[in-house]
């Protein structure tokens, strides 16, 4: 497995460190012994078919499931399996399906992120000190910069149930970046996006990389990802298959067998995969039916992966 | 004889002390989907805290220095009896069927009533719980007990105090999320454990508040004052929309007023003459419960329709 892992050149010190995470479900694993660094000032794509564990290592990650083997460490620390206390190490993250707090107004939403890093005893809030006040005004400024960032100040008081879909993926953005984390972790933040709006997801996580946060990506956008990411880690079956550059993962055989269902005998060169991608393309040009390169096509991906990297 | 205003007064006073109880059972609800049926049980032992503390004082104390005391004392008992219940029989029940954690509450509830039927000094009957001096205060239209002034200045104070700290507090509104969705909740760093508490703890010193404005209103507390009294204000709060802490301020009001309405008008109806007056009130608070879950079923404020127990 260390054998695929890239590290490329000009990226920091270890964030994120997941070593040899696993979880089972009675007697299903749904993630097996994972082994993934993320690095400081880095994107990681984690790509793989529905049901490959994506978001089952999401949750071991934030405290969410206890790992049945291994440990998740941020920073050199290992982390505590429980929530709150992850978010208020330093890791934040996203929804596959949204979960905002739909009945609480934008600004509100982003106010409960930024839960860890505010303070207030009960008595000065009853007694409303001005210290209680100072700390109200400097919170909300910082939520509102975070709205000015994600383009929703305008709708500081809307509530969070009335955004359109695309804003309030962009609101669990912030309301994430509220809790002022040194790693993000998106769970397939342009799902049901359009290509306009994709594009302007993929400058907002470049933008949140350049505030010196760290992201860690599922998507199943592979344009998207490949465009994104310095480094790409693909997971099948709960296994970790690949991990390198983008290029690296595209080219891999067993990438692409995971994602298209079929085994390739004769090891195929990176021609052929430009081939199927073309055709593909070509493909999603004619007809806007399912795009194989979004992974609708997991589902037939039942064919085991020919080499085991492990 | 015009003596609705008489009624009105009397129907809102009972409906604030209804809606002080119901906080504590529609925002435990609201935050862990439990009905706390002890909830009357932390009431009724608000009355005996505040009443020890009043036995505590020299004999003569003035009610109205001795009332400070009480409040603290009485708060002290809810809070701490809330917190225990919270702690050692519903939390180790967390992720349990629904049903477990109600047979819990309702088996702790007989044994808080048990306990100071057995263990407070002289509780097998009613004690006598101090009241104000003084008759009772001529406003014109309408008068009102003396007792009640405490009720009339604490209710509206309470629930004044409750609307900011959900609304505005950096605590209040992390109890808002946690009870739209505690797993996320528990994401944005919310020690979802330490709001339940808080919940319970707060539902506690408001009933708390109550039982010493019950008390100075009957001028009586006694170990099964609780039941009748938690059963109402649980009506009030299914009224109002349980989960809602509006929903359980204007629920109270309502109940308290179609009770004292009812009591004092249903019998000059013709035919209806044997349902009025005051043995029927708490058919009549139970027949409105009855419509309301009927043709509202989520409550006057509520908003959620499913999931109900």
């Amino acid at each position: 497995m260390t054998t695929d892992t890239v590290t490329p050149a000009g990226t920091g010190t270890p964030v994120l460190h997941a070593s040899g995470v696993t979880m089972r479900f009675g007697g299903l694993t749904a993630v097996r012994n994972v082994e993934l660094t993320v690095n400081s000032g880095e994107i990681v794509g984690l790509i793989g078919p529905n049901g490959a564990g994506k978001t089952t290592f999401f949750n071991c990650l934030t405290g969410l499931y206890i790992p049945t083997e291994g440990t998740v460490s941020y920073k050199g620390k290992v982390l505590p399996h429980r929530s709150h206390l992850v978010t208020q190490a330093g890791i934040a993250r996203t929804f596959q399906n949204i979960r905002l707090f739909a009945n609480m107004t934008v600004l509100e939403n982003v106010l409960v992120g930024r839960h860890t890093r505010t303070k207030e005893g009960l008595w000065s809030a009853l007694l409303r000190g001005p210290g209680f006040k100072k700390a109200e005004r400097e919170s909300e400024a910082r939520a509102m910069e975070l709205l000015e960032f994600t383009g929703l100040a305008a709708k500081r008081d809307h509530l969070a149930r009335n955004l359109p879909y695309g804003e309030q993926r962009k609101l669990e953005i912030a309301r994430a970046l509220a809790s002022e984390p040194g790693l993000l972790l998106l769970d397939e933040p342009t799902a049901g996006m359009n290509p306009q709006e994709t594009r302007a997801t993929e400058e907002l996580v470049f933008a949140i990389r350049d505030q010196g946060i760290a992201v860690l990506v599922i998507e199943h956008d592979m344009r998207f990802i490949f465009n994104l990411c310095d480094r790409v880690a693909c997971l099948v079956q709960g296994e970790k298959l690949v991990e390198g550059t983008a290029e690296v993962v595209q080219g891999d055989e067993r990438v692409v067998a995971a994602y298209l269902g079929t085994p390739f005998e004769d090891a195929p060169g990176a021609e052929e995969v430009a081939e199927v991608e073309a055709a593909e393309a070509h493909a999603t040009d004619r007809a806007p039916g399912p795009d194989s390169t979004t992974g609708a096509t997991g589902t037939t991906s039942t064919t085991g992966p020919e080499g085991d990297p492990k | 004889m015009n003596d609705l205003p008489q009624q009105l007064a009397n129907g809102l006073l009972l409906g604030a002390l209804y809606g002080l109880i119901a906080i504590g059972y529609t925002m435990v609800y609201g935050i862990v989907q439990l009905i706390n049926f002890a909830h009357g049980e932390i009431f009724m032992i608000g009355g005996f805290g505040a009443l020890t503390a009043y036995l505590w004082l020299p004999a003569g104390t003035s009610l109205l220095f001795a009332l400070p005391l009480m409040i603290l004392m009485a708060m002290a008992c809810s809070v701490l009896v809330a917190m225990g219940a919270e702690r050692f029989a519903y939390r180790p029940l967390r992720g349990a069927p629904r049903l477990a954690p109600l047979i819990t509450a309702i088996g702790l509830s007989i044994a808080l009533q048990q306990a100071i039927w057995a263990f407070y000094p002289d509780a097998t009957k009613s004690r006598p719980f101090p009241e104000f001096e003084g008759g009772r205060i001529d406003l014109g239209a309408f008068a009102i007990g003396r007792g009640d002034l405490f009720l009339v200045i604490a209710a509206p104070l309470c629930m004044i105090a409750l609307g900011f700290f959900v609304s505005k507090t950096r605590t209040g509104r992390a109890m808002q999320a946690t009870s739209q969705d505690p797993d996320t909740a528990k994401l944005m760093g919310i020690n979802t454990d330490r709001i339940i508490v808080t919940a319970f703890a707060i539902g506690a010193a408001f009933a708390a508040i109550a039982a010493i404005a019950h008390g100075v209103k009957y001028g009586e507390v006694n170990f099964k004052m609780g039941f009748i009294a938690g059963l109402k204000a649980f009506t009030a709060a299914v009224l109002g929309g349980i989960g809602n802490i509006y929903g359980a301020m204007i629920g109270g009001l309502v109940l308290g007023l179609a009770e004292a309405l009812a009591t004092a008008y249903i019998e000059n109806i013709p035919g209806m003459s044997q349902l009025g007056g005051g043995a029927w009130k708490d058919v009549w608070a139970f027949v409105l419960l009855i419509l309301v879950l009927l043709l509202r079923p989520q409550g006057l404020l509520g908003q959620r329709v499913a999931d109900r127990a």
